[in-house]
């Protein structure tokens, strides 16, 4: 057997600026992958331990319908890219708008001089990277052609007059009405020293109402949105009938409702985005960006009870037409289902790369950013308690006075794992029943305490679509839950 | 040739290519770096450059269009005049929006753009570094300073449009934010912090921003619940324009042409508040460190005033509010498809003189709170009424004991008209200068 002995070319560091790449801003593809595999091997040549790089182009449109017009179509272009140097466990990430060679390499370099390093002489060899083939989710899951499909400028207009002139229709005591869309397309490459060289395309659409109905002195705000990660026809099949049938109803209901009394209460919290209570109260500190800062009661409870033994809950980016649903993650790993909580035991953290890195915990495609300018930090996805045993009538059958939380607002968590939400839609229960509606509602507590008095779920589990705000900016998610009971919890009010 | 020069030239050659003979461009870049620390060590540094505009382009119909787009090259631009051109025919037909007539008007004041020298990162994580390590050695039950960032920022913005007005300003700021976690056996997590802004790294009260983390977290180690109940309560400067700032659609002059307001266009002349408050939009106010001299829609700042010894005075304008309420422009305006109207800093201060004046030094069984949290969910600014968790402190005797716990709820504007007190002493916050306000019967939900 005769060896033929090859010998390789290895690029060399001097000879960089002459090289000619075909790779264009306007789409993302296997072009791209000569000019970051030679970024990836500068990087590591001058002496960093891991290098990613993001890559971002948006295409964004809203539109927005106040009473009978049109007042707002904004759309938005964006092209931006971001590279993260590790070297050990401490990080940096640069972020620039220009995807040109150069201007990524200027990034990179910025990067390697932030954590101590140089790019190497023009001597050097530069390392080979080997990338993997493409994964290329968008053309696999048919998503190439989305941006075409979805409603034009004129369909939006059309679909929110009809559907704002139908909320009229149906509310009374109008002071004002919008119906609000908005579709972000979004394509991303992200390319890893670690050979992680993967592509998606993610199309978010959002659409909703706002009604402020007034009779008086009396007011009520109601807000409905629903949103979808799945399929560009989502505007198109968007059922406006029922949600102005439900704001309105709903506005109507609270516009004459009386204060909340504050105190101490046992609730039962509606499904869909009552959903945000486990979301705030526990699964922000269930990401090991929150192990990282020390700012979680569970660090250390991994295998231990933390919540009421008929607590199972989920946190997964594979739910069907849910809005933090993604095929990959911002790091290019795929998606996944990662069980939470089981029966009350803390099963898993959500961990990105960083996070895995710095907690040891492993990592779950739970790293997520805004855009390009923030690096990928663990963040939830669709993240909902399972469903339970008990019915609905079993829930409020075992109240005697509490508060039906029928439509939840927005919340937080802080520091120290003390937690809040509004409640939007609220009505006393009493003797089992639910009665008159209530209005001004805040929810309090600590994180530790209330997961143990989940005592009771139901079975009707519904996700609600929804924004999440923290360290890596603000991304889609969903909640949900079924109907469940809290044995107590405090009530701010009048 | 400036960039901005450069953009400008670019936009005309196209427009004139396209065929369109009116628009107009909004554009920023930023340059800036932060540093996050944690243990000593550093935790997340970032950097960035980054640049966007936002094109409106007009019509042979009159009605306009709007692209956002970071790709600020020729291809780029064309690209979004012609995106814009395309949705300009989706555009309002009534109360269009125009140039502002005071795009081309002298401004009102002359502030030089300097922007301060970027100090490398290395510099800026040394000074967290430090700052973090003092912070833990100001009490044995301050464990860690889980939220911190050091970053400064220059910012270069401009205004021109194809009837050849053409602004431009620069601008440099340092910020920091330092928030403790404490513990102590036996006790709930308690949490604290502080937040300063500067021209320049040099120029920060860096000092002065850990005494104050460090003072605000010692004085919540020790807590105590509240029972429920009506209260006055005092809220700090940062409390208060929290607040302004949640329902300030109360002044602005788009909320209240789009009924989206607790105010009408009838409201000025009303008496909304206590005599005792006065409150100015002032961008220009000394204290402002990111002062602007003129908006999205190239109009000067100036100072505006909004409450007049409780007597609402006057409104936000952007060129187009400002026009369909036969008023002037005051700079307010942000570019957009649907131009928006937003504060730049408040200025509250003492109108009539108070006939009883108040210290905290001698006060009983009020409520002082420092801090509103979880405004973004507990605030129907619609409605005008709150429902929020705070920080604070039950006031006995002059003595301060930490509350654990509990919320404050209410009607803004019942809030206003029940001032029993306007401080004289004033403090800088990111959103104005403002002193402590004292409000009676609030209700506070406790134990």
């Amino acid at each position: 057997m005769t060896l033929s002995i090859h010998t390789p070319t290895l690029l060399l560091s001097r000879e960089l600026p002459s090289l000619k790449y075909t790779s264009t801003p306007d789409r993302f593809d296997e072009t791209w992958e000569a000019p970051l595999s030679t970024l990836l091997g500068l990087g590591r040549a001058a002496g960093a331990d891991f290098i990613e790089f993001f890559l971002e182009r948006v295409n964004y449109i809203s539109c927005l319908a106040e009473e009978d017009t049109i007042t707002s179509i904004s759309p938005r272009l964006s092209t931006g890219a971001g590279v993260r140097v590790f070297k050990g466990q401490a990080d940096c990430y640069v972020s620039t708008n220009d995807l040109s060679f150069s201007g990524l390499k200027a990034a990179l370099e910025k990067g390697l001089s932030i954590m101590g390093l140089q790019l190497p002489a023009p001597s050097s060899f530069i390392p080979e990277i080997n990338l993997e083939l493409l994964r290329d989710y968008a053309t696999k899951k048919g998503k190439d052609a989305w941006l075409g499909q979805t409603s034009s400028m004129r369909e939006m207009g059309d679909v929110l007059l009809n559907a704002n002139a139908l909320l009229n229709k149906k509310a009374s005591h109008v002071q004002s009405r919008r119906a609000t869309y908005f579709r972000d397309w979004q394509e991303v490459l992200v390319a890893a020293s670690d050979g992680t060289f993967a592509r998606d395309i993610r199309l978010a659409q959002s659409v909703g109402y706002n009604l402020l109905c007034a009779d008086g002195a009396q007011r009520s705000s109601i807000a409905k949105r629903a949103g979808d990660t799945s399929s560009p026809d989502f505007l198109r099949s968007w059922n406006y009938e029922q949600a102005a049938e439900e704001v309105a109803e709903s506005a109507g209901r609270m516009l004459y409702a009386d204060y909340v009394e504050s105190g101490t209460y046992p609730i039962v919290m509606a499904n869909e985005f009552g959903g945000v209570i486990f979301h705030e109260a526990c699964g922000h500190l269930l990401e090991t960006t929150q192990i990282e800062r020390k700012t979680t009661p569970f660090a250390d409870k991994k295998g231990e009870k933390i919540a009421h033994e008929s607590l199972t809950a989920w946190d997964e980016g594979l739910s069907t037409k849910a809005f933090g649903t993604i095929d990959m993650d911002d790091e290019g790993m795929p998606a996944q289902r990662t069980l939470l909580i089981e029966k009350g035991v803390l099963k898993n953290f959500l961990a990105d790369r960083a996070g895995s890195l710095r907690t040891g915990h492993p990592r779950t495609g739970s790293g997520r950013r805004q855009n390009y300018t923030f690096a990928a930090a663990s963040r939830m996805r669709n993240t909902y308690i399972a469903p339970g045993d008990y019915t609905n009538e079993d829930l409020f059958a075992s109240i005697d006075k509490g508060i039906y939380c029928k439509k939840m607002g927005g919340g937080s968590v802080g520091a120290t794992g003390q937690f809040n939400f509004a409640v939007e839609e609220a009505y006393l229960i009493e003797g089992g029943k639910v009665t008159k509606p209530l209005k001004g509602a805040t929810l309090i507590g600590e994180a530790k305490e209330i997961m143990n008095k989940i005592s009771m779920c139901s079975q009707d589990l519904a996700l609600a679509a929804g924004f999440c705000g923290s360290v890596s900016g603000s991304i889609y998610t969903t909640v949900g839950q079924p109907h469940i009971k809290v044995d107590s919890i405090t009530v701010g009010g009048r | 040739m400036t960039n901005i020069e450069n953009i400008a030239t670019h936009a005309r050659e196209i427009a004139g290519q396209l065929g369109i003979n009116k628009f107009d461009i909004y554009g920023a870049t930023v340059d800036e770096s932060s540093v996050q620390v944690d243990g000593g060590e550093p935790k997340q540094v970032k950097a960035s450059s980054r640049s966007s505009v936002t094109v409106r382009v007009w019509n042979e119909e009159q009605t306009m269009g709007v692209t956002s787009t970071t790709d600020v090259d020729p291809k780029g631009l064309e690209l979004a005049l012609k995106t814009a051109y395309e949705a300009s025919f989706f555009g309002v037909k009534e109360n269009v929006p125009d140039f502002s007539p005071e795009a081309t008007a002298p401004l009102a004041a002359d502030i030089p753009n300097e922007k301060a020298p970027q100090v490398p990162v290395a510099q800026l994580l040394e000074t967290l570094i430090g700052a973090e390590k003092e912070l833990l050695s100001a009490h044995p039950a301050i464990k860690g300073v889980p939220y911190n960032g050091l970053s400064q920022r220059d910012t270069d913005r401009f205004y021109l449009n194809s009837a050849g007005a053409l602004r431009n300003e620069s601008r440099s700021y340092t910020s920091l934010y330092l928030y403790t976690k404490a513990e102590e056996e036996g006790k709930k997590p308690r949490s604290a912090g502080a937040f300063r802004i500067s021209r320049s790294l040099e120029q920060l009260d860096l000092e002065g921003c850990l005494k104050e983390a460090a003072d605000k977290t010692i004085s919540h180690l020790n807590y105590e619940k509240v029972k429920s109940g009506k209260y006055t309560v005092v809220f700090s400067a940062e409390a208060f324009l929290s607040l302004l700032g949640a329902f300030s659609n109360i002044f602005n002059a788009q909320n209240i042409l789009d009924k989206q307001s607790l105010s009408t266009p009838e409201s000025l002349g009303a008496q909304i508040a206590s005599p005792l408050l006065s409150v100015c939009d002032d961008a220009l106010h000394p204290a402002n460190v990111g002062a602007e001299t003129f908006d999205g829609e190239g109009t000067p700042t100036s100072r505006v005033s909004l409450i007049e010894d409780g007597i609402l005075t006057g409104f936000l304008h952007s060129a187009g509010t400002a026009k369909r309420m036969g008023a002037e422009p005051t700079g307010h305006g942000n570019m957009g498809a649907k131009v928006t109207v937003g504060s730049h800093f408040y200025h509250v201060f003492p109108g009539k003189p108070a006939e009883k004046e108040y210290s905290l030094a001698s006060a009983d069984n009020l409520i002082f709170i420092d801090d509103l949290h979880a405004l973004h969910a507990g605030v129907k600014a619609l409605q005008g009424s709150f429902s929020l968790p705070f920080d604070g402190w039950m006031v006995s005797n002059g003595k301060l004991t930490s509350i654990d716990s509990a919320t404050v709820a209410g009607d803004f504007l019942e809030v206003l008209k029940s001032i029993v007190f306007v401080e004289k002493e004033a403090e800088l916050t990111p959103g104005g200068v403002c002193p402590r306000i004292w409000v009676e019967g609030l209700s506070i939900t406790g134990e």
